[in-house]
C-alpha cells in the first residue's frame, strides 16, 4: 500500500515538474537560453491565482487570469532581457536571469508581504477515496489540469500550423524563417505558452499547500533545470518523461535515503549520476 | 579603523580570495561555475572539524586547502565531460548536493552547524593582516598564472576549445588544473571564514552564495583580476551603503546584476578599459 502511495505522490509531484519544466526545455530549444527567471513567472501566477480566486470566488477564473498575466509578462521578458543578449557569450543571459529572478522574488516579498498568502477558503480539499488511496480533490484536479495542459500542447506542436513552425524553427530556424515562418513570432508564442503553463503549475501548487511564498519558485524551478539537463536540453518527450521519473525518485527517495539526503538534493544527486553514465541526459538532446 | 570595520575588512579580503580563486576557473578557462561556495564550504568545514580536534591553525588552513582541492578534483574530473550550459547545472547540482548531504549528517552538526571553533589567537587587526596576506598572494598567483604559459593556454581553451584541441592542448588537463586550483583557493577561503566567525552552518554554503561569487566575477569583469577585485569590494560593501534602504536591498542587487549584463556585459573591466579607449582616442 505503501509502495502504491508514494508511486501515486511522485506521480503527482512528477507532473507538475513536467508543466514547470516544459516551458524551460521549449524556451532552451528556441534560445539557448537557461531561462532562471522563469521560476518568477510561476510564483507570478500563484499569487495571481490566490488573489484573484479571493476576491471572486472562481477558481477557474484565478487560473485563466494567472496564466494570462503571466504568458504576457513572459512575453514582455523575451522582448527586453533576452533579446538583446542572444548573441553574447551564454553566461551573459544566465546570470542576467538569475539577477532578474532575485529582483522579482524580492518585488513578490515587497508587494505581497513576506509571510505569504493563503486561499481564503481552499477549494477543492475534499478527500476522496479511491481504490483505499486517500487524495484530495485538488491532487486529481492537479494531475488531470497538468496531463490535459500537456496533451494540448502536444497537440499543438504535432498538429497544427503553429506547431509545425515551432518545431521547424528549433530544428532549424534560418531554413524555416525561408519557407516564411516568422522566428520572432515564434519566440513570442513559445515564451507566452511556456510562462502561462509555469503560472498554471504555480496556481496548482498554491492549491497543494495552500500557501504562496514569495521563495516558492526557487527549488521547483532549480529542479526543472536539472530534468531538462536529463531529458536532453530541448528535448520536450525527454523532459516529460524524465520529469516523472523524478517525481517518483524523490518520493521513494524521501522515506529510503531521507536520512543521508534531503529531499531536495536527491533530483541533483541522481542528475549527477546519470550525467557520469551518459553525458547528453537520458535522452538524446536535439 | 573601529572593530566593526576591521570585521568588515576582514570580509572583504575572503571575498577577494574566493572571487579571485572562481576566476581562475570561470574567467580564465571558461567553466562556468554555479556551485564554487560548495568547496567553499568543504575547506570550513574541514578546518572547523580539525580545529575543534586540536590542530593547530596553519595545518588546519592546509587542510581546508588541500581536502578542497582534492573533492574538487574529484568532482571537476566528473563534471567536467560535459559542457557549458550542462556544466552550469551539474555545478549548481554541486551546490546543492553539498548542502543537502551536509544537513543530514550527525558529526557535521546537521542543520545546527559547527559552533564554538577554536579562536585564532591573534588580535583582530592581525587576522586581518593575515586574511589581506592571503588575498594579496591569490591576486599575485593569478596575475602570475595569467603571463605564465599556462595561462595563455587556458586562454585559448576558454576562446575556442576545439582550436585548441587543434594546437594540441590538453583540454581536459588545463580545465581539470584550473578546476583544482580554484577550488584549493576556495578551501582556503572557507578555512579564514570558519576562524573569522567561529560559527558556521550548512546554507551559508549554498546556491545562493555560489550565485553571488559568481556576480562578483561577472560584474567585475570575467577574466580580469582588476575588475574582479573591485567588484567584490563594492558588492560586499554595498549592503553597508544602502543600509537606509534595508528593504530594498536584495532588489537592488538583482536589478544590478540584470542591469550589468544587459547594458554592459564586459563588466567594470570593459568600463574602464572603454574609459581609457576614450581618453588615448
Amino acid at each position: 500500500m505503501l509502495f502504491i502511495e508514494l508511486f501515486i505522490q511522485g506521480l503527482i509531484q512528477g507532473s507538475t515538474y513536467a508543466i514547470i519544466a516544459v516551458g524551460l526545455t521549449l524556451v532552451y530549444g528556441l534560445l539557448r537560453v537557461l531561462h532562471v527567471a522563469h521560476a518568477g513567472l510561476f510564483t507570478l501566477g500563484a499569487y495571481l491565482g490566490v488573489a484573484v480566486t479571493n476576491q471572486t470566488g472562481s477558481l477557474s477564473l484565478g487560473i485563466l487570469v494567472a496564466a494570462l498575466a503571466a504568458g504576457i509578462v513572459g512575453m514582455g521578458i523575451y522582448r527586453l532581457v533576452y533579446e538583446p543578449m542572444l548573441n553574447k557569450p551564454p553566461y551573459v543571459a544566465l546570470i542576467a536571469s538569475i539577477g532578474l529572478y532575485i529582483g522579482m522574488e524580492e518585488l513578490f516579498r515587497l508587494v505581497f508581504g513576506p509571510f505569504g498568502l493563503s486561499f481564503s477558503s481552499a477549494p477543492l480539499q475534499t478527500v476522496v477515496v479511491v481504490f483505499g488511496i486517500h487524495l484530495r480533490a485538488c491532487q486529481i484536479i492537479a494531475v488531470v489540469t497538468n496531463v490535459v495542459l500537456l496533451g494540448g500542447l502536444a497537440w499543438v506542436a504535432q498538429k497544427t500550423r503553429i506547431g509545425t513552425g515551432w518545431r521547424a524553427t528549433v530544428d532549424d530556424p534560418q531554413m524555416s524563417a525561408c519557407f516564411g515562418i516568422d522566428p520572432i513570432k515564434v519566440r513570442y508564442r513559445v515564451f507566452f505558452a511556456g510562462s502561462a503553463l509555469a503560472a498554471v503549475a504555480g496556481v496548482l501548487v498554491a492549491l497543494l499547500t495552500n500557501l504562496v511564498e514569495p521563495t516558492m519558485g526557487a527549488v521547483p524551478s532549480y529542479k526543472s533545470l536539472a530534468i531538462i539537463v536529463l531529458g536532453g536540453l530541448g528535448n520536450v518527450m525527454g523532459t516529460l518523461i524524465a520529469s516523472l521519473i523524478l517525481g517518483i525518485i524523490e518520493a521513494f527517495g524521501t522515506i529510503y535515503i531521507g536520512d543521508f539526503l534531503d529531499r531536495d538534493a536527491i533530483a541533483f544527486a541522481f542528475l549527477i549520476i546519470v550525467l557520469m553514465i551518459k553525458p547528453t541526459g537520458l535522452f538524446t538532446s536535439r | 579603523m573601529g572593530l566593526y570595520e576591521i570585521s568588515l575588512a576582514t570580509g572583504v579580503g575572503i571575498y577577494i580570495i574566493l572571487a579571485v580563486s572562481l576566476n581562475l576557473i570561470t574567467g580564465y578557462c571558461g567553466q562556468i561555475s554555479l556551485g564554487h561556495a560548495a568547496f567553499y564550504g568543504i575547506g570550513a568545514y574541514t578546518v572547523a572539524l580539525l580545529s575543534k580536534m586540536g590542530w593547530p591553525m596553519y595545518l588546519t588552513l592546509g587542510a581546508g586547502f588541500l581536502v578542497a582541492g582534492i573533492i574538487g578534483t574529484i568532482i571537476g574530473l566528473a563534471s567536467l565531460r560535459v559542457k557549458e550550459d550542462f556544466l552550469a547545472i551539474v555545478t549548481m547540482g554541486v551546490a546543492f548536493l553539498f548542502v543537502g548531504i551536509v544537513r543530514q549528517q550527525e558529526f557535521l552538526g546537521g542543520e545546527m552547524g559547527i559552533s564554538g571553533i577554536p579562536s585564532h589567537g591573534m588580535s583582530k587587526p592581525g587576522y586581518l593582516a593575515l586574511v589581506c596576506g592571503f588575498a594579496i598572494l591569490s591576486i599575485l598567483f593569478s596575475w602570475y598564472l595569467k603571463r605564465s604559459w599556462m595561462g595563455f593556454a587556458f586562454d585559448a581553451v576558454a576562446d575556442d576549445e576545439k582550436t585548441a584541441r587543434v594546437l594540441g592542448l590538453d583540454i581536459k588537463a588545463y580545465k581539470l588544473t584550473a578546476f583544482a586550483m580554484g577550488t584549493a583557493i576556495a578551501g582556503l577561503a572557507g578555512g579564514l571564514y570558519a576562524y573569522y566567525t567561529r560559527f558556521i552552518v550548512p546554507d551559508t554554503f549554498g546556491f545562493i552564495e555560489s550565485v553571488t561569487i559568481l556576480s562578483m566575477v561577472a560584474v567585475g569583469g570575467i577574466g580580469s583580476i582588476f575588475g574582479v577585485v573591485i567588484a567584490t569590494i563594492l558588492l560586499v560593501l554595498m549592503p553597508e551603503f544602502f543600509r537606509f534602504i534595508n528593504d530594498y536591498r536584495l532588489l537592488l542587487y538583482g536589478v544590478l546584476l540584470f542591469s550589468v549584463m544587459r547594458f554592459a556585459p564586459q563588466g567594470l573591466a570593459g568600463f574602464f578599459s572603454y574609459l581609457v579607449k576614450r581618453k588615448e582616442g
